[in-house]
């Protein structure tokens, strides 16, 4: 399972008769796997890493640092819960240190990103600071390098 | 002919041109051929490993070391030796640090051969040995093997080529080109043909690390009483994707590997600083990239094992190594004629199995050192090149 799960993060297009082949088992095998960590929510969704850069697309994105007074009961859940709601925000993550929510956010303009953290995020009851960083390149994300230059450059053919 | 021709050695002449030189001009030239011909890893140097040299230049590691090596590389090679396979060698005397396996295959053969000493070769077989064993004043002695058991060596095949010339015996398993892999069972056998011959033996384990389907790699010199009798050799290359580094080792008694540093210090001085210094931080910390190596190259390995089988291709599952070795005669082509025909026709590039010595003769070579995407590829291609023969 763990080797399948390996494969596909690499890349979610293989075909299910490579996979078998390459784990040395049958297909049917294959697809029974996936089906179950599917059901079992163990592969959440089959995405594709673009390079929106590239296409011409120029995005801002922006990484928040969130203080937030913790409520009873919920902790920072609901907070957190009232943060990633937000079709703008990309990802939320509860940190330890010194502040306690992560947010990155995406948007088409510096102003967009502005106006959201102004406006929709540090007015969030509980919120009670927000530090923002814009990011400025991206050299590798998801364990993929942006711009690899290590290209094969053994000889065609040798012993 | 050139009249300089004239004056080259007997022994240069007598080695034969490579077996790949006109396939790969042609290959080369082309710019959508997908290679199944390599010899070596795809990966790059795991980074941990390039990083380390990188800072062994700028702390100034820029001069010659001793001739046997940086003592603390020896110190790991023996630690190493030790924790896989239980083997006590000396760092002092009985390990040399070389520029390559090449080298210190070079070396052992100059070391122990006199002009006319008799070296059994099973083949096929990684194609430097047969030239080594010329340049050092040998006769190579062919030993046939075949598909019907794997291209295992066996005594009873060895006991034919022995003569009272007979000196060493040059073996290397997990083996390029064919991926076989010999049993404790095998290795005994062999160990009791040198015993009773009283032969040296020379032990190519480049591969060793590369075994798969839970095969434990045997190291030749743990088998009893072949320690003292055999040279152990390997590298950096294949198991750390170090090949351009030039880093390889051996391990023998004392008297070889004073020998073979006789040698290796007039002509060599010392293997580059720079990859020793890399392989120090190979040996201390490049156990979890190797094993992600292989791990990659197991699955390719069934990939391209099950793409052969489902072509009719008569196969057999190569245990270790990168190589695979279908047999080609089915197409009523030779070797080389398969080779070429295929590389015009679908621009796949393979080697003729008989580069690899005569038994090679109706076989191609192909690597699996090479991504998923190219393998699939490239069995397509051979796929489509056999529908249409
Ligand atoms: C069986 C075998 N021995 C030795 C070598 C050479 O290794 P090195 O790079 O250590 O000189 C190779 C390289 O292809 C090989 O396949």
């Amino acid at each position: 399972m763990r080797e399948l799960l390996e494969l596909l993060e690499h890349d979610a297009r293989r075909p299910v008769k490579e996979l078998a082949a390459m784990l040395n088992k049958s297909e049917f095998e294959i697809e029974d796997a996936l089906k179950k960590l599917e059901a079992n929510k163990v592969i959440m969704s089959y995405n594709t890493l673009i390079d929106w850069e590239r296409f011409g697309d120029h995005n801002v994105t922006s990484v928040i640092e969130v203080n937030v007074a913790p409520q009873r009961e919920v902790g920072f859940d609901a907070i957190a819960e009232r943060i990633y709601r937000f079709d703008e925000v990309k990802s939320v993550y509860l940190m330890s240190g010194s502040f306690d929510l992560l947010v990155i956010i995406e948007g088409q303009s510096l102003n967009k990103v502005a106006d959201f953290v102004a406006r929709r995020l540090s007015t969030i009851e509980g919120v009670t600071s927000t530090r923002s960083h814009f990011m400025l390149k991206a050299y590798k994300k998801d364990g993929t390098i942006m711009d690899d230059k290590e290209n094969d450059r053994r000889l065609v053919m040798t012993p | 002919m050139n009249k300089w021709e004239e004056n080259l050695s007997a022994a240069v002449k007598q080695v034969p041109p490579s077996g790949i030189r006109k396939f790969f001009d042609v290959a080369a030239k082309m710019d959508d051929v997908i290679t199944l011909g390599i010899g070596e890893p795809d990966f790059v140097t795991p980074w941990h490993i390039r990083e380390s040299c990188v800072y062994g230049l700028e702390k100034g590691y820029t001069s010659y070391s001793t001739n046997k090596g940086m003592p603390l590389l020896r110190k790991e090679i023996a630690a190493l030796y030790k924790r896989s396979h239980a083997l006590e060698y000396d760092p002092e005397e009985e390990i040399i640090v070389t520029v390559g396996v090449s080298e210190a295959v070079d070396l052992a053969l100059r070391a122990v051969l006199d002009q006319g000493d008799e070296v059994l070769i099973p083949e096929p077989c990684y194609v430097s040995y047969k030239a080594c064993v010329i340049l050092a004043g040998g006769i190579p002695v062919p030993v046939a093997t075949g598909i019907e058991n794997e291209f295992r060596v066996t005594a009873d095949a060895l006991e034919k080529y022995v003569t009272p010339k007979t000196k060493v015996l040059l073996i290397g398993y997990p083996n390029n080109p064919t991926g076989t892999v010999l049993t404790a069972e095998e290795l005994k056998g062999i160990a009791a043909f040198a015993q009773k011959h009283d032969l040296i033996v020379l032990s190519d384990e480049i591969y060793g690390d590369l075994t798969y389907g839970g095969l434990e790699h045997i190291c030749f010199s743990s088998l009893p009483g072949m320690k003292d009798r055999t040279i152990l050799f390997n590298g950096f290359s294949k198991a750390y994707a170090m090949t351009g580094w030039r880093l390889g080792y051996a391990l023998a008694n004392p008297v070889f590997i004073e020998a073979m540093n006789k040698i290796h210090q007039y002509t060599m001085l010392c293997a580059p600083v720079t990859a020793q210094v890399a392989g120090i931080e190979a040996l201390q910390n490049g156990d979890a990239n190797m094993h992600k190596m292989i791990h990659e190259y197991d699955r390719r390995r069934h990939l391209i094992y099950e793409g052969f089988c489902r072509m009719g291709l008569k196969t057999f599952e190569p245990k270790g190594a990168f190589y695979i070795f279908p047999n080609i005669e089915s197409t009523g082509m030779t070797s080389e004629e398969f080779v070429e025909n295929l590389l015009e026709r679908e621009h796949v590039a393979v080697i003729p199995g008989n580069a690899f010595g005569e038994c090679g003769e109706g076989f191609i070579r192909c690597s699996y050192a090479t991504s998923i995407d190219k393998i699939s590829g490239a069995l397509n291609r051979i796929e489509n090149f056999l529908k249409n023969i």
